[in-house]
């Protein structure tokens, strides 16, 4: 979306830069121990002085739990996107460069998991491997690399109708090199957009699972499995719920602004007309 | 003398930049009569198109005009409003454009939107103008019009496209047709068909009124040549030179369009001067944001002098109401 | 037209097949998680005899080529398998509560794209306005926000704090108790075709043939009633027929967080109670579900626009 110039780019990254801080600097800006402290005598208490945040049913301190939250949820941002990535571009790329049988395979299976909405998918192999963290990142890890296939597929095809790939060959090159040096550095640009707008769905997807019970459980302090908590006791402690959300959508919209600015210079071809 | 059907008096389009301000046209004045078909020549960003754009104000941001006048039969409308621009647009003035398939609308059929004329300028409903949208196509000579009134554009070939924009822009018998570069994206076998079928549709009709004149642009001087009773030739913004069709051709009196001139390839000619390789005009043409000082072709110019540099050259009349703009002209 | 019709639709066999094929193996490739997976929550202990007698029932010892082919077959009857929980059909208990799936999605679709299409028009019409930044930046807000969240907050402020709204279920049906649920599961779609009207409208706007019909004479209005509104429909049904993938899985939070009676809230209380046959079923109904509305938009796109009709 278009704000004024580069302002997306640095109101995300601000955000952004912003949350990777607080996730990284947890053990040090946390008043206490987001898991293990809980005292009964403070349970339910309103956002104050001595709780920023408010406390839970259990007496744990809120802004404690939503920052060594960041480091949970950022972690499995940045590896499930990671993942995601590494797996799309490669089979994205040998798809598209070897072209053939492979290729027919990579696109049916391309096609097979883009009629699969990704939570769902998610959802079912979260049911077969249980919950917890690991599985949330092979859950999440393995679902959403069409996007990165498809657009390193199209790099490499319209590379190749241009003569890139079959000028390398003739010069000598072997396919590895030219895969790194012709094509990688072309695909570059949409793939860091693609990772970034990607990590903010992974965040909101982690959050979904969690709240479902199904991610990260309670008492570790995932936003989402915060969330879940919160949600029996909307009607007396609210601020249970707001603060973990209020992080997420911060977190999300960063990433988000900080995608679309990327796109602006990375990926010119998408992008939308000013005026 | 009749009064003239189009004069444009010392026009300027301005363009806004992020910082800056730039005039991308700049004290450009021509007639052009009645029925009478006038030529615009220069090269690609030479300030034509926009030229075309400003008279039909069709300009949009950043583009706008800045200054100097547009005078339709007596009438100044440099600033009309929308709505008085929009009652010209159509039914006094038409316009076709280079691209004829992304010209037209690719959803709609061709029949539906030449019929949109009838229906917007004269009244007509959607059965009178369909029937009256075939019979335009007969006259731009497209084969079987009735069925063709059905077709979409993109089943028709780029010859057939231009015809049918011919169609839509002489629908209401405008007094002035702008052509800007019609021919430049078709075939050169066709080139020819749709120029002629141009001239013979604007041609005055004996009995009946005057001939509809037209404002070719083109970067195609001998094109222009051929067809125009006089040309202008356009260079970075400015009208460098401005003749009768003959006189340009025999004697160019601008060094930019003795380039011209000299870089048409004419059979037979270079072998008998002794020449073996086509001429050119060296050099590019400078973008708006860094004219030369002086005149804007000192740094291409063969006969380039001290003052060109620094003082930009004075219109000079010519004979039969012709103009140069040059210190050194021939 | 109807040839390129048919080669659409038939695209979509291979692919339901696949999806068929890819449900079934995670679901039997470990078929230890099956059986075993029932004896793990820790609650109930199963006699190895029976877990061994149950294996026998559900052959799953048998080759896995004849597994798949009856479960192909039994697919083909509408069997979807029986229900580890309930000993119910899971086709009946999936058909109890299609209906109120289905409404809830078509509920969100409709007002996200009332609201989207609108804003994303009135924004384009007007870039760079007031108009335009208040409605994309609701947009990107509407894309980074989680669904669940939106719906809870939505529920604290309507149905607690205001009491205007029910707070959960799906009540008689009426129009009360589906707003809450319709909107927080809308507001995604929402704000991705506001983003994606206004690119559409702008580019149109911008077209070539848009300047053409501004050549006729004819006033904005009706240059965008003849010109602009149909082109830029075909660019909106893409991202709307997408939408409807990311809208199931969404559901399935919202339905939860809802009590919503629909596939979404039995799936996931299926996961929960390791009711394998019940997960798989609903899977299978969500995909098929998903690439019928995708046939659906691209038959859509055939008739709106006459260049893919002559292909």
């Amino acid at each position: 979306m278009r704000l004024k110039g580069g302002t997306s780019l640095w109101v995300g990254g601000g955000l952004v830069g912003l949350a990777i801080a607080v996730a990284v600097t947890a053990p040090l800006i946390q008043l206490t121990d987001p898991v293990m402290d809980a005292n009964l005598m403070n349970a339910e208490i309103p956002p104050g002085l001595e709780f920023p945040f408010g406390t839970d049913i259990q007496g744990r301190d809120i802004y404690s739990r939503v920052v060594h939250g960041a480091r949970i949820s950022l972690t499995v941002g940045i590896v499930s996107q990671v993942c995601n990535s590494l797996i799309g571009v490669t089979l994205g790329l040998t798809a598209g460069y070897w072209g053939g049988l492979w290729d027919d395979l990579v696109s049916g299976l391309t096609n097979l998991m883009l009629a699969i909405p990704s939570l769902v998918f998610a959802l079912a192999i979260m049911a077969i491997l249980g919950p917890g963290l690991v599985s949330l990142l092979i859950a999440l890890g393995l679902t959403s690399w069409s996007y990165s296939c498809r657009i390193a597929r199209a790099q490499v095809l319209s590379l190749k109708s241009q003569g890139y790939i079959q000028a390398a060959r003739i010069l000598g090159y072997g396919d590895l090199r030219i895969m790194f040096t012709q094509v990688l550095p072309n695909i570059l640009g949409p793939l860091i957009v693609i990772a970034t707008l990607g990590m903010g769905a992974a965040i909101l997807a982690e959050a979904s699972l969690s709240f479902l019970g199904l991610g990260i459980r309670p008492p570790y302090p995932s936003w989402g499995s915060m969330l879940s908590e919160a949600r029996d006791q909307i009607n007396t402690a609210p601020w249970l719920s707001v603060f973990p959300g209020l992080a997420i959508f911060f977190t999300v919209l960063g990433l988000n602004l900080l995608g679309d600015g990327l796109r602006d210079i990375l990926d010119p071809q998408s992008q939308t007309r000013r005026a | 003398m009749t009064e003239p059907l189009l004069q444009v008096e010392d026009l300027r389009i301005a363009l806004a930049g992020a910082d800056t301000t730039h005039n991308a046209v700049e004290s450009v004045s021509f007639e052009i009569g009645r029925g009478e078909a006038f030529g615009l020549v220069g090269e690609s960003g030479c300030g034509k198109s926009i030229t075309a754009l400003a008279i039909m104000g069709l300009l949009r941001r950043p583009l706008s005009l800045s200054g100097g006048k547009i005078i339709l039969d007596g009438q100044e409308i440099q600033d009309a409003t929308p709505a008085q621009m929009r009652d010209l647009r159509g039914s006094r003035i038409g316009m076709i454009f280079q691209e004829p398939m992304t010209a037209l609308n690719p959803l709609s059929p061709v029949g539906r939107q030449i019929a949109e004329m009838f229906v917007l300028h004269q009244g007509a409903n959607w059965s009178e103008a369909m029937d009256r949208a075939e019979e335009a196509l007969r006259q731009v000579r497209v084969p079987s019009p009735e069925r063709r009134i059905k077709d979409f554009p993109h089943q028709l070939s780029g010859g057939m496209r231009q015809r049918v924009m011919i169609a839509i822009a002489l629908a209401c018998s405008p007094e002035l047709l702008i052509a800007d570069e019609p021919t430049t994206a078709l075939d050169v076998t066709v080139q020819a068909e749709i120029i002629d079928l141009m001239a013979e549709l604007c041609a005055a009709k004996p009995g009946g009124k005057g001939g509809t004149a037209i404002l070719m642009i083109s970067h195609d001087l001998g094109l222009v040549a051929n067809m125009c009773k006089r040309v202008a030739v356009m260079y970075a913004g400015r009208i460098v030179e401005a003749q009768v069709a003959d006189a340009i051709f025999a004697t160019p009196r601008h060094p930019y369009t003795q380039g011209l001139v000299d870089s048409l390839p004419r059979l037979g000619e270079r072998a008998r001067r002794g020449q073996q390789r086509l001429r050119e005009i060296a050099g590019v043409v400078p973008s708006i944001a860094s004219y030369p000082p002086g005149c804007r072709f000192n740094p291409r110019c063969p006969a380039v002098t001290d003052v060109c540099r620094s003082v930009a050259p004075e219109v000079t009349p010519l004979p039969a109401s012709g103009i140069v703009r040059c210190h050194h002209h021939g | 037209m109807l040839v390129v019709l048919a080669r659409r639709l038939a695209n979509v066999v291979p692919t339901l097949l696949a999806v068929i094929a890819l449900v079934f193996l995670l679901f039997s490739v470990l078929p230890g998680s099956f059986i075993s997976g029932m004896g793990d929550d820790g609650r109930t202990t199963i006699d190895p005899q029976v877990m061994e007698r149950m294996r026998a029932e559900m052959g799953l010892d048998d080759p896995l080529p004849t597994r798949f082919g009856k479960y192909v077959t039994h697919l083909a009857v509408g069997d979807l398998g029986t229900s580890f929980r309930t000993r119910e059909p899971v086709t009946k208990l999936i058909g109890a509560r299609v209906w109120p799936s289905l409404k809830l999605v078509f509920a969100a679709m409709t007002f996200a794209i009332c609201v989207g299409v609108t804003l994303g028009f009135f924004a384009a019409l007007k870039p760079g306005s007031l108009v335009d930044t208040i409605s994309m930046v609701a947009a990107i807000s509407g894309l980074s926000l989680s669904q669940f969240w939106f719906g809870l907050m939505l529920m604290y402020l309507f149905a607690l704090k205001l009491q205007w709204l029910p707070s959960f279920g799906y009540g008689d049906g009426g129009l009360s108790h589906i707003i809450l649920p319709a909107v927080a599961l809308g507001v995604g779609p929402m704000a991705l075709l506001a983003r994606t009207t206004r690119a559409a409208v702008l580019d149109v706007l911008n077209a070539d043939f848009v300047r053409t019909a501004r050549s006729k004479g004819m006033s904005e209005r009706l240059v965008v009633k003849w010109h602009v509104l149909r082109n830029a429909l075909v660019l909106v049904i893409t991202i709307v027929g997408l939408q409807f993938g990311s809208l199931m899985g969404a559901a399935v939070v919202v339905e939860k967080l809802f009590s919503w009676p629909g596939v979404g809230s039995l799936m996931v209380d299926s996961v929960f109670q390791r009711d394998m046959p019940a997960v798989q079923g609903c899977i299978l109904m969500i995909v098929v579900f998903f690439l019928a509305i995708n046939t659906l938009v691209d038959i859509a796109y055939v008739v709106i626009d006459p260049r893919i009709r002559y292909q």
